[in-house]
């Protein structure tokens, strides 16, 4: 159980990320604990996903971007990690949309354990299957796992991407609207799956769907326009007891 | 005609007209079509026309045993004239190999270089240049190779001669390697970006981004670069005439002189008396030259096509 006492995995102060003098996001300071489901919501535009690549320092991938403020990883400043690749594999990121790597379905869950130096047939085939199980997509490809990861479907790729996330072994996972191309019966699967991770790894959930951050999240935030308006206790932040009123409008979908 | 009721009338003309921009994509479509099918024509005429001129020759006198099985090419022995194109096939094979096994690791690892690890400057800078680089015309090429890479090898390998098949070879691989940096290059960019996002984002370094993602997803690209600087080993003629030795023989090593198919047919076909059997074996060696590289073409074609299935 997560409560105040629990340790911060992760500590962004002043954070502010912007795209050529434009200004994505601003002042967005807060704290993740360990073995939390953080639940993330905003309309379009509102900075999450500069927020998520702030994280993981996805902004050198992009010469435009500008990163301010300090984002604490166990206690670190992610900016200071000198090796920036232990950094990622520390961190499983699943993007909005599904990027099945150009490989064997069993090559693209498999690529970050060898990367961490697995080389055992039979230790890799045990990390596959349960990969792909807990992404709720094994049944689906187990007698396929050599067909090409990106002739999947988008939906099958989304849960291959899940999949190769928890390869890692990650010790904060990041969710960015997993659910785009899912279908709901298997978005529920996946959302089950996720109660049960929280016991290994700390989780943030960024979704457009309001009610999947009130079903998972512990805390929940609300991102609009490059600001992060409010933190709160999830239950709480969906039970008209939101302090700010664009939030309140926001969960009871009066715009967004 | 009947008489069209007045609701209709309007949309009947607007149908019916051929105004400017009917008669503008008519036009158009006419000169594409033209385009398109000129490739055909002239590859066809050309096919037809190396035929007409060889055609004779290789049915009534060649022996195609001697032909590819002899080593002794002597057209102008009054004589007893030889035809055996078995050296010069050598000589066109010995140096295109060479040159790929230098042009190939050259101009991969310039284009990974350029394509996933150069930023800004350097990579506008690294493409102009050896884009500047594949504007160098043969001759020059031969030139360099005559008198700057002859009296190098002379003095560096303490041989005779200069000219031989590791003179070309080079010459040819520094010459083929811009022109595959740029098509390898441009396979690699067609990668989309999100696989190495998507890898990198997992903890994989950039080496082994594009070791495990970036290379397997432009294979086809990258093969079609290789084939295309085969076809410019083989195709290859002024460089090579200048830069091999132009000397019939079977290389025994790099130190030797030899003499390309297309060397010989550049430097022979205008002392020839059209018509005569000496000109017709050179438009015989233009038709085994135009099969290989279809040969090449189509090789290519297939891996790409199964790699594709597969």
């Amino acid at each position: 159980m997560v409560t105040e006492a629990s340790p911060i995995k992760l500590e962004i102060k002043d954070l502010a990320v912007s795209y050529g003098g434009q200004t994505a996001i601003s002042g967005v300071n807060l704290s993740i604990r360990e073995h939390e489901i953080f639940g993330i919501i905003g309309p379009a535009n509102a900075g999450k996903t500069s927020f998520l690549k702030a994280i993981n320092r996805m902004d050198m991938f992009d010469t435009n971007m500008q990163v301010e403020g300090n984002v604490l990883f166990n206690g670190q400043d992610v900016r200071k990690w000198r090796n920036v690749y232990a950094l990622r594999s520390r961190i499983g990121v699943v993007f909005p949309l599904p990027v099945g790597l150009p490989m064997s379905v069993y090559d693209n869950v498999a690529l970050s354990p060898q990367l961490r130096g697995i080389k055992e047939k039979a230790e890799l085939d045990v990390i596959v299957e349960r990969c792909l199980t807990r992404a709720a997509l094994w049944d689906e490809v187990k007698d396929r796992l050599d067909t090409l990861g990106s002739l999947l479907s988008g939906g099958q790729q989304q849960r291959l991407t899940i999949a190769r996330a928890l390869s890692q072994e990650p010790e904060l996972l990041i969710l960015d609207e997993f659910s785009i191309a899912v279908d709901p019966v298997t978005t529920m699967r996946i959302e089950d799956v996720l109660k049960e991770l929280k016991s290994e790894m700390t989780i943030i959930l960024v979704t457009n769907l309001v009610q999947q951050a009130r079903r998972l999240a512990d805390r929940t935030a609300f991102f609009l326009d490059g600001e992060c308006v409010e933190i709160a206790e999830t239950e709480a932040l969906f039970t008209r007891q939101a302090s700010d009123s664009r939030t309140r409008d926001y969960v009871e979908g009066r715009f967004g | 005609m009947l008489a069209p009721s007045n609701l209709s009338s309007g949309c009947d003309q607007a149908f019916d007209q051929r105004n400017l921009d009917w008669y503008i994509d008519k036009a158009v479509q006419v000169v594409v079509f033209m385009g398109g099918i000129s490739a055909i024509i002239f590859i066809v005429g050309i096919f037809l026309f190396i035929t007409k001129e060889g055609m004779g020759f290789l049915i009534d006198t060649l022996d195609l045993q001697e032909f590819f099985g002899s080593p002794y090419w002597e057209p102008s022995d009054e004589d007893a004239p030889e035809y055996g194109i078995l050296a010069l096939m050598a000589g066109t094979a010995s140096v295109t190999g060479l040159a790929m096994l230098i042009a190939i690791p050259f101009s991969l690892g310039t284009a990974i270089y350029i394509a996933e690890f150069a930023t800004g400057k350097t990579r506008e800078w690294l493409k102009i240049l050896v884009e500047l680089l594949a504007a160098i015309p043969s001759v020059v090429w031969g030139f360099i190779g005559l008198t700057i890479m002859n009296p190098l090898i002379i003095e560096l390998f303490d041989v005779p001669v200069g000219l031989t098949v590791l003179n070309a070879g080079i010459i040819l691989g520094l010459m083929a390697a811009p022109i595959m940096t740029s098509i390898a290059e441009d396979a690699l960019k067609a990668v989309p970006d999100r696989y190495r996002e998507a890898a990198e984002a997992m903890g994989a370094t950039r080496w082994q981004v594009v070791f495990k993602t970036v290379l397997p997803a432009a294979k086809n690209g990258l093969l079609g670069a290789i084939l295309l600087g085969v076809g410019r080993g083989f195709g290859e003629t002024m460089a090579v005439l200048m830069a091999t030795g132009h000397a019939v023989n079977i290389p025994g090593s790099v130190f030797d002189s030899v003499r390309a198919l297309t060397a010989t047919i550049a430097a022979e076909l205008g002392e020839t008396a059209v018509g005569s059997d000496h000109y017709q074996v050179l438009f015989t060696i233009g038709i085994f030259l135009f099969l290989i590289t279809f040969l090449i073409n189509l090789t290519a074609d297939l891996i790409v096509r199964g790699i594709r299935k597969s």
